[in-house]
């Protein structure tokens, strides 16, 4: 079953890390490095993204005349996506730990775990 | 003298893979670093054969190229030692080429099997190892058909290997005994390939390597090789006709289309036969097993000209037996069914109230929609909304849950 | 280059969508088309959906190193629902692919006009933040 594990922050919260020292914030990109070398290592890894701030992201909506109508504006107390984990893993338990070293490792901030829904049809 | 490289060559070159592991891997005893190598080979026979031209002797070919890995590999282990071993050991190579070449038995691609498919592994490293020493498909392949990368799947197949080698599986075929007890492993990973290449073949737009004629493919083999065995033959009957009916799976536009409302017409009438023929010879045999009922029950569906055709009284008693064979919530799912289409929906739905207690059913997504489904035949609309609309939210499977809303949609009347 | 398209129109408690069969079939064949099309323009990285809200957890790690697990989102939370990687010439065509997804028909055929973001992705060095 393959899970996807989503790494969220605020604007404020990723002030806050980049205030850490150099070391603490090296450190922290090592563990999550071994994390997914790990994850390649059991047969698990499927696919992991660090996504660019929210500077550089667009809300897009459709107009009625095609034209994208874009705006940028993340207020300071919403949450982005900063990242993801993509796993194959034969449960949700085991999807479970691997979010839980994630969090471990980024100062217990929480991982939110959903699972893909699949192309497949049991039945006919 | 070369051969063009044509459409029929990969065939050939997975067909020969299991046969060239074999020979090496008991020449060399090392199953793990033999099956690599011979990796190696397969990928550099699709470099080269497109170029160059396929070899007179492929299987030679492929030999030569596996042992010269194997002995690369054995060399510059030894670099460090006296040079007259790495002399002797090429010597010693080019007498071994000949005698390997020669020393091919029949039961190889049987051993595999029974290697890869151990019951030490976990079902998905039994079907990747399966796959690449058995089917001769490339990790890439593997990775595709799994949409999961190449080195991850690289890193199952080797660890796969590693349990393998920890247990002390020696190659050779387990006695008699042994392989009765390991035969359903081996038929199991075979309709794990078989179902998974089935059923994630709707809606997709990828390009995956066809898993279900793979699986078709394997099973003939093992056939071949195990010739007198009902279950063998019961998968492969039950492989072949549900793949019979994957045509009328699908409109393009539309993703699910349900089995009463499938167009008969496309399903193949080619593989239904030789299901039927098969199932029939296997059901003549005497004992009835897992496979050969979902067969039996398959037949019965593929048989029926139209929908309303079908003999349900038949597939209830297959049901029935199924249940005392191998009982299982699914199976009992089924059976609710199959009764509702014989008794009518008010004894299906009783039926299914057995499964509210299960743990392994309450809020499974099937449980939900077949409830909907015979609250439909009651005529129970609203209710039956209900419980389409519930099964959809269940479901993790895309199509499924488009079918379900629509299904909920049509009954509230627009 | 690649940008993620997320789909975050998902709230806990909200049901399946209840439109009439024909808005539903309108809609799923739009989403189909949408993807046939990136597919065939080479666009189409990966397309996928997720499950439901409800069965969506917070993982922590615990004092044993076990990891916790709760259920409890904000009422408010508009959950990712799925996404597409698209991997397109220029930032413009993925505004475009966005607004076309944002327009697909919802009940009574109308556009739906959900808000699609869209991040770039790094192929290159890794950002600054993971």
């Amino acid at each position: 079953m393959k899970y996807i594990l989503l790494m969220s922050g605020t604007s404020a919260g990723v002030e806050a890390y980049r205030a850490w020292s150099k070391e603490d914030i090296d450190a922290h990109m090592a563990v999550l490095r071994r994390i997914s070398l790990d994850l390649t290592e059991s047969g698990e890894f499927v696919a992991t993204q660090g996504l660019a701030g929210p500077k550089e992201a667009k809300v897009v909506r459709g107009e009625k005349n095609g034209v994208p109508a874009t705006d940028g504006i993340f207020p300071e107390s919403k949450e982005f996506l900063l990242g993801y984990w993509i796993v194959e893993v034969p449960n949700a338990q085991r999807a479970y730990a691997i979010a839980g070293r994630i969090s471990a490792a980024s100062a217990n901030i929480p991982i939110e775990v959903r699972q893909f829904a699949t192309h497949e049809v049991k039945s006919q | 003298m070369t051969k063009q490289w044509d459409a029929t060559c990969e065939h050939l070159l997975r067909e020969l893979a299991p046969q060239v592991l074999g020979s090496v891997a008991r020449r060399f005893r090392d199953f793990s670093s033999a099956e690599d190598s011979v990796q190696e080979a397969l990928l550099a026979a699709f470099r080269q054969w497109p170029q160059e031209g396929v070899p007179e002797n492929p299987r030679g070919w492929l030999i030569q190229v596996a042992c010269r890995r194997m002995t690369d590999q054995a060399r510059s282990e030894i670099a460090r030692r006296e040079r007259e071993t790495a002399v002797a050991a090429e010597t010693e190579n080019v007498a071994s080429l000949l005698e390997i070449e020669a020393d091919m038995d029949p039961d190889d691609t049987l051993i595999l099997l029974f290697m890869c498919c151990h019951p030490a592994l976990s079902p998905s490293s039994a079907i990747a190892l399966t796959l690449r020493a058995v089917g001769g498909l490339t990790t890439a392949e593997i990775g595709t058909a799994f949409l999961v990368p190449e080195a991850t799947m690289a890193q199952r197949i080797s660890r796969a290997k590693q349990t393998i080698k920890a247990s002390g599986t020696p190659f050779r075929l387990p006695s008699p005994q042994d392989r009765a007890g390991r035969l359903p492993t081996v038929l199991h990973v075979l309709y794990l390939i078989f179902s998974e290449g089935y059923t994630s073949s709707v809606g997709s737009h990828l390009q995956r390597f066809d898993l279900a004629r793979e699986a078709i493919r394997l099973t003939r083999n093992t056939k071949t090789l195990i010739p007198d065995n009902a279950e063998v033959a019961g998968l492969l009957a039950l492989m072949l006709l549900t793949d019979a009916r994957r045509a009328a799976r699908t409109r393009p536009g539309e993703e699910l289309i349900s089995l009463d409302k499938q167009d008969r017409g496309l399903w193949d009438r080619v593989e239904i036969s030789e299901g039927i023929e098969l199932l029939t010879a296997a059901l003549a045999k005497g004992a009835v097993g897992l496979y050969q009922l979902q067969a039996a029950i398959a037949a019965v569906h593929d048989e029926a000209k139209r929908a309303e055709d079908t003999d349900w009284p038949q597939i209830l008693a297959l049901y029935e037996l199924l249940k005392r064979v191998s009982p299982g919530p699914m199976v009992t799912l089924n059976h609710a069914i199959a009764a509702a289409m014989v008794h009518g929906p008010a004894e299906g739905l009783l039926l299914l109230r057995a499964l509210d207690t299960d743990p392994r059913l309450a809020t499974h997504y099937r449980l939900a929609s077949v409830r909907a489904h015979l609250l439909e035949q009651t005529g129970d609309y609203e209710a039956a909304i209900k419980h389409y609309r519930i099964a959809a939210a269940r479901t993790t499977s895309i199509p499924e849950r488009n079918y379900l809303i629509t299904q909920a949609a049509r009954l509230s009347g627009e | 280059m690649k940008y993620i398209l997320m789909m975050n129109t998902m709230k806990a408690g909200h049901g399946v969508p209840e439109w009439p069969q024909k808005d539903l079939r309108a809609h799923i064949g739009f989403m189909m088309a949408v993807n046939k099309e990136l597919h065939e323009r080479g666009e189409l990285v990966s397309a996928e959906g997720l499950s439901f809200p409800d069965q969506a957890k917070l993982v922590r790690a615990g004092k044993d190193g076990r990891p916790v697990t709760d259920g409890i989102f904000p009422e408010s939370k508009e959950f990712l629902a799925g996404f597409w990687i698209i991997d397109v010439d220029s930032p413009e065509r993925a505004y475009e692919v966005a607004a076309m997804v944002s327009a697909a028909p919802g009940s009574g055929g109308a556009p739906l006009n959900m808000a699609i973001e869209v991040r770039p992705i790094m192929t290159g060095p890794p950002p600054d933040m993971l």
